[in-house]
């Protein structure tokens, strides 16, 4: 058991260092490293409970994915002057009303869900299934997402579909005089229509192009 | 005293499987430009010991000896860093891996969401390496290989479902007990092959090796790096591509299962038909970056987005509906 804990201890304040870490640091592309580091820490966490599968998903969807369009977006936008401009100059009064409003909900969020264990200490049995002794967690997540809440599963996917597609939408154009390749015309070339023989007049010239 | 037991003993084991991980990547590097001057109609390396077997140990004394240079401008910290994580992580996959019905370090029950999780992060190796360079092509090398490995990682998490349809678990062994009959290749050839270019792309091995294709960005995110931390980025991406074909015949071609169960080759243990799968998968790999020219980027993007993600989806649609109509989905 002290393995144990020792193993909780470490990773927790490893997780609580590099989230204070995230919003410190000066360098935007190092609060990234360190929401990526709070991340794995986390999933050791679930690991631990015996949430492997949920930690494995944790790594492999925001570890993996998403952080990385993370990193992508700091490193391409040069977001560090920006954040620097945003605290130092007098905007930065605006910002900060909003921010602490955000995080004061935040708070109430989390008092409300543990405090929830407190006045209703059965409140883990009356789930309607809980884990069972030998069936992998990955199996016991699965009935239960397939079955009692599938609506609501499927819901949430065509959602992110949404997103996704109004994204795209959002972002594309189409652009005038593009030069495009098809690379069936590209391949099915032959010998006999790549070649063409031309009499060309003398001081004339000739327009192949087009 | 039990505490220092079990650490003494685990690492013992972990000794025993990485030094002849290690070992073996030392020699695939020799094997690899070997096929690779084969093809050419070249001797390839022959000279350092027998058939040149011992050209790795010198390069790796080559790489020890030379002196290991920071840029002043780059970032310290994350430059040492990137090399070491991509090392870690290509070795510590290795420990799910099966090499008999015992023969696993650890036996975890998501042993290939473990798998899929390390190699994504694979990616973090080169991302850290490009940006902390400080320089023009080593970023440009690290966005390309951010951009490509995010792409196929879509596909062959597809693909890996196709297989876990046929099992019904996630562990590595089940996977590989659930071939006895037949190995999956078979049914699912197309996604074998859509498998194995992805990953030739997810190791960033030719034709996908933009990240470093030498013509136009030097050797991408690797320029700025010299001597043994070279040498670690060069391992790790040797080890990952070991990796991979280990996963690939774990998948598809039945891991330590014997292809006939009759007796001679009943005799030969698990462990050893795995070797060979992976040898098989690898010289496939050697040939391919022997035998094809590079892809261009827009290719490249094309190939992951466009058609090995939709056929990986009409594949599942079409096991899952078949195991489904014929009542033979596994019951857990």
């Amino acid at each position: 058991m002290i393995a144990h804990a020792i193993f909780f201890y470490v990773f927790s304040i490893i997780a609580v260092v590099s989230a204070i870490m995230v919003t410190v640091s000066k360098n935007t592309v190092h609060s990234v490293f360190f929401l990526i580091l709070d991340f794995i820490s986390i999933s050791c966490l679930f690991i631990m409970i015996g949430a492997e599968f949920l930690g494995m998903i944790m790594l492999i969807v925001y570890v993996g994915a998403v952080a990385v369009l993370f990193l992508f977006v700091v490193m391409m936008l040069n977001v560090a002057q920006q954040k620097n401009q945003w605290f130092v100059s007098k905007d930065s009064s605006r910002h900060i009303p909003i921010g602490l409003l955000i995080s004061v909900i935040i708070f109430f969020e989390l008092i409300i869900v543990i405090g929830g264990w407190k006045y209703k200490p059965d409140l883990f049995n009356s789930a309607k299934s809980s884990l069972e002794n030998g069936v992998s967690n990955t199996h016991s997540l699965g009935q239960v997402l397939y079955t009692d809440y599938i609506h609501v599963f499927q819901i949430s996917g065509m959602i992110l579909l949404i997103a996704m597609i109004g994204a795209i939408v959002l972002t594309f154009r189409q652009r005038e005089g593009v030069k495009k390749q098809s690379y069936l015309k590209q391949i099915s070339r032959e010998r006999t229509e790549g070649v063409e023989v031309l009499e060309v007049a003398s001081n004339k010239g000739v327009k192949i192009d087009d | 005293m039990e505490y220092l037991n079990i650490i003494f003993q685990e690492s013992y084991k972990i000794l025993f499987l990485l030094v002849p991980v290690l070992v073996s990547v030392a020699m695939i590097v020799w094997l690899d430009r070997r096929v690779w001057a084969f093809v050419q109609k070249r001797q390839g390396p022959n000279v350092v010991g027998p058939f040149g077997l011992l050209q790795s140990l010198a390069d790796a004394l080559k790489y020890i000896f030379k002196e290991i240079i920071i840029p002043a401008s780059s970032n310290k910290v994350i430059f040492i860093l990137a090399p070491i994580i991509t090392m870690t992580l290509a070795l510590i996959a290795w420990a799910v891996i099966p090499f008999g019905v015992e023969q696993v370090l650890a036996d975890i029950n998501v042993g290939i969401l473990y798998i899929f999780a390390v190699s994504s992060l694979g990616v973090y190796g080169i991302i850290m390496g490009g940006w902390a360079s400080n320089s023009k092509y080593p970023f440009l090398g690290a966005i390309r290989s951010a951009a490509q490995m995010v792409s196929y990682e879509v596909s062959i998490g597809i693909i890996i479902i196709n297989v876990l349809l046929c099992v019904g678990s996630l562990n590595l062994n089940d996977i590989v007990v659930a071939q006895k009959e037949m190995w999956f290749v078979i049914p699912l050839f197309p996604m074998f092959v859509i498998f194995f270019i992805s990953a030739l792309a997810e190791t960033n091995r030719p034709p996908f090796d933009l990240p470093e294709a030498e013509a136009e960005l030097v050797a991408g995110y690797q320029t700025e790096y010299s001597g043994m931390m070279y040498a670690m980025f060069w391992l790790g991406e040797y080890a990952n591509i070991l990796l991979m074909c280990a996963l690939g015949s774990i998948l598809f071609l039945g891991g330590w299962l014997s292809p006939i169960d009759l007796y001679p080759f009943n005799l030969i243990p698990g462990a050893l038909w795995l070797i060979f799968k992976i040898l098989f998968l690898f010289i496939l790999f050697a040939l391919v970056k022997a035998i094809v020219p590079r892809y261009r980027y827009d290719q490249l993007m094309r190939l992951g987005w466009k058609i090995f993600l939709p056929l990986s989806l009409i594949y599942v649609v079409l096991t899952a509906s078949y195991l489904f109509y014929f009542n033979l989905l596994p019951t857990i």
